[in-house]
């Protein structure tokens, strides 16, 4: 028997892997093809006080190994949310984090409240990284002062845990951890998105509708594992590494450089049960390996010596 | 909506670039309704990384058909499969076709790939005791899809099948002379194609129901990188996954 729960604040969650805000809508829509109480919870869509209808169309387009979005935090506001999505999730015992956006810091605050008096929510992510909207969104996630003003509210707002998901496209997310951390954090996820482009040479046109978005998928892992050494070895907080994980390996890298647990996005869109498949690969793989707790495998990269990569590599 | 490995039986190929694909589905020949998709991931690799979508081209005997031409990475792959190899299908994934709509006269509208969605439509209008007349246009007579289609006229660019132009010009001639009361088109197509017969649809005051192809990541609402734009600007946009492919001709903007 593997021990695979752990713990953020005061909250023990069952296991080690979630599905990332944005990337499962808001937990029901799969719902023939996965089990979410399997894993241990679930990053809702970005919910913002108003209804959002999104950016227009052309939203995505395919690159190597990658996607690039422009959704625009398209949600059925904080409101529908509460009355439509969470009755049937708290039914299910699906473990609900409530991932929050808005276009001011009142926004993000009005949000988490109403969240927090409609019951059923069991920690907050606070997004201040999405590079797909005019306003708000990116700004704070890029500006150390907003992070620590929005952080020290929201804090005051709730005894659950809060988690300031981090921007990858700043100079140093670490010192933007430090500053969630500073104003009471209990954990940070990294990375959000990164700023991406493609162009059609025949039309020279942009791909997509607002000519930049985010950019997902197994092509920004590497960047991403490189983000959360950083932050890990920045702060004392739990780190959600998010960023290309497709399979129990990619997952197994982030918690061997230090994160606590892992987000799993745009695989999700491949394959809607990935994230079980990946929690049950972890438990998995830690009997393979006489390992007695997944908790066992984190921070434990060896960064002594050369690994040889020939094998692999040929 | 499941989703599973599924045996390859059979490869057809039609044309040059287009191609016949079978594969043993039970679980999914015995649900799909006309209009819905399924999504197949063409291999493990991450090149392409996402999955593609297919409209169901027919079912017979627990078998799945679909016919694609090679456009990019994915389809080409796909073409690269042998019999016996396992195929990664979620589905049957969309909104279907309505047909319980009481028309005298069901017209069917394919342009080009987009006869894709049509055999099955047909099956179930017929099933349903319904009349039902098929316009199907290509560059060229190759080109012209009409394997399990009954009471076909073909239009093609370059004249080697049927009438010398576009299916719609084709169609046009057809309500002109016929001047339907009750009848309902079914098409599928491309977005040029589709902006014409809307435009005829309305013309005419006809009821129509068109079939879109954008390009999806998830198939079944959880990326929303699908959006449609809707005429009613209160929503906005729909998912074409989920709230389509199929949408009324009058609903959406195109």
């Amino acid at each position: 028997m593997v021990k695979t729960s752990f713990k953020i604040g005061n909250v023990e969650f069952k296991n080690r892997v979630f599905v990332a805000s944005g990337t499962f809508g808001y937990g029901d829509e799969a719902r023939e093809l996965f089990d979410a109480t399997k894993i241990g919870g679930i990053f809702t869509k970005s919910l913002t006080l108003k209804p959002r209808k999104g950016n227009p169309p052309p939203r995505i387009v395919e690159t190597a190994s990658g996607l690039i979005n422009s959704i625009g935090l398209a949600n059925i506001g904080v409101e529908k949310f509460i009355s439509e999505k969470l009755p049937l999730l708290k039914q299910s015992e699906v473990v609900i984090i409530a991932n929050i956006a808005g276009g001011t810091i009142d926004e993000y605050c009005k949000v988490l409240e109403k969240l927090e008096s409609a019951n059923g929510i069991t920690a907050y992510e606070i997004n201040i990284s999405c590079p797909n909207v005019k306003e708000g969104g990116l700004n704070f996630g890029t500006d150390l002062k907003a992070t620590a003003e929005i952080t020290k509210i929201v804090r005051r707002l709730t005894s659950k845990p809060i988690i300031l998901k981090l921007t990858p496209n700043v100079t140093r997310v670490s010192e933007f951890a430090k500053v969630a951390e500073s104003e009471g954090a209990d954990a940070v996820s990294l990375i959000n998105t990164l700023v991406g482009m493609a162009v059609n040479v025949k039309t020279r046109k942009p791909k997509i509708s607002t000519v930049t978005g985010g950019l997902s998928g197994p092509a920004i892992k590497p960047v991403a594992l490189a983000k959360v050494y950083e932050v890990v070895n920045a702060v004392k907080i739990p780190v959600f590494g998010i960023g290309g994980i497709a399979n129990t390996n990619d997952a197994l890298e982030f918690l061997i450089v230090g994160a606590k647990a892992v987000q799993i996005g745009t695989a999700n869109f491949i394959n809607p049960n990935i994230s079980v498949s990946i929690a049950n690969g972890i438990e998995k793989f830690c009997l393979d390996n006489g390992i007695a707790d997944v908790g066992m495998i984190v921070g434990t990269l060896d960064t002594t010596g050369n690994e040889s990569v020939l094998k692999s590599w040929l | 909506m499941i989703q599973k490995n599924f045996e390859l039986t059979k490869i057809t190929p039609i044309n040059s670039s287009i191609t016949k694909l079978a594969f043993h589905a039970p679980e999914i020949a015995n649900s799909v309704l006309p209009g819905q998709f399924i999504n197949i991931k063409v291999d493990e690799t991450t090149v392409p990384l996402l999955r593609r979508p297919f409209s169901v081209y027919y079912v017979q005997e627990n078998s799945v058909e679909i016919v694609f031409g090679v456009m990019g990475m994915g389809t080409k792959k796909l073409t690269l499969k042998k019999i016996g190899d396992m195929l990664d299908v979620l589905g049957p994934l969309g909104k279907p076709f309505n047909v319980s709509d009481n028309e005298e006269l069901s017209i069917l509208v394919g342009g080009g790939l987009g006869t894709a969605s049509l055999p099955l439509l047909q099956k179930h209008l017929i099933q349903k005791g319904k009349k039902v007349v098929t316009f199907l246009g290509a560059r060229t007579k190759e080109y012209l899809l009409s394997s399990y289609l009954t009471d076909v006229r073909t239009a093609t660019d370059d004249g080697s099948s049927g009438y010398h132009g576009t299916v719609i010009e084709l169609l046009k001639h057809f309500l002109f002379e016929n001047k339907k009361k009750n009848c309902k088109i079914y098409a599928c197509g491309p977005t040029p194609m589709l902006v014409t017969l809307t435009n005829v649809t309305e013309e005419y005051n006809i009821r129509c129901e068109i079939s879109l192809e954008t390009a999806m990541a998830c198939g079944f609402g959880i990326c929303q990188g699908c959006a449609v734009e809707l005429k009613n600007k209160e929503v906005g946009f729909a998912l074409s996954c989920k709230d389509g492919p199929v949408f009324k001709s009058n609903e959406i903007i195109l």
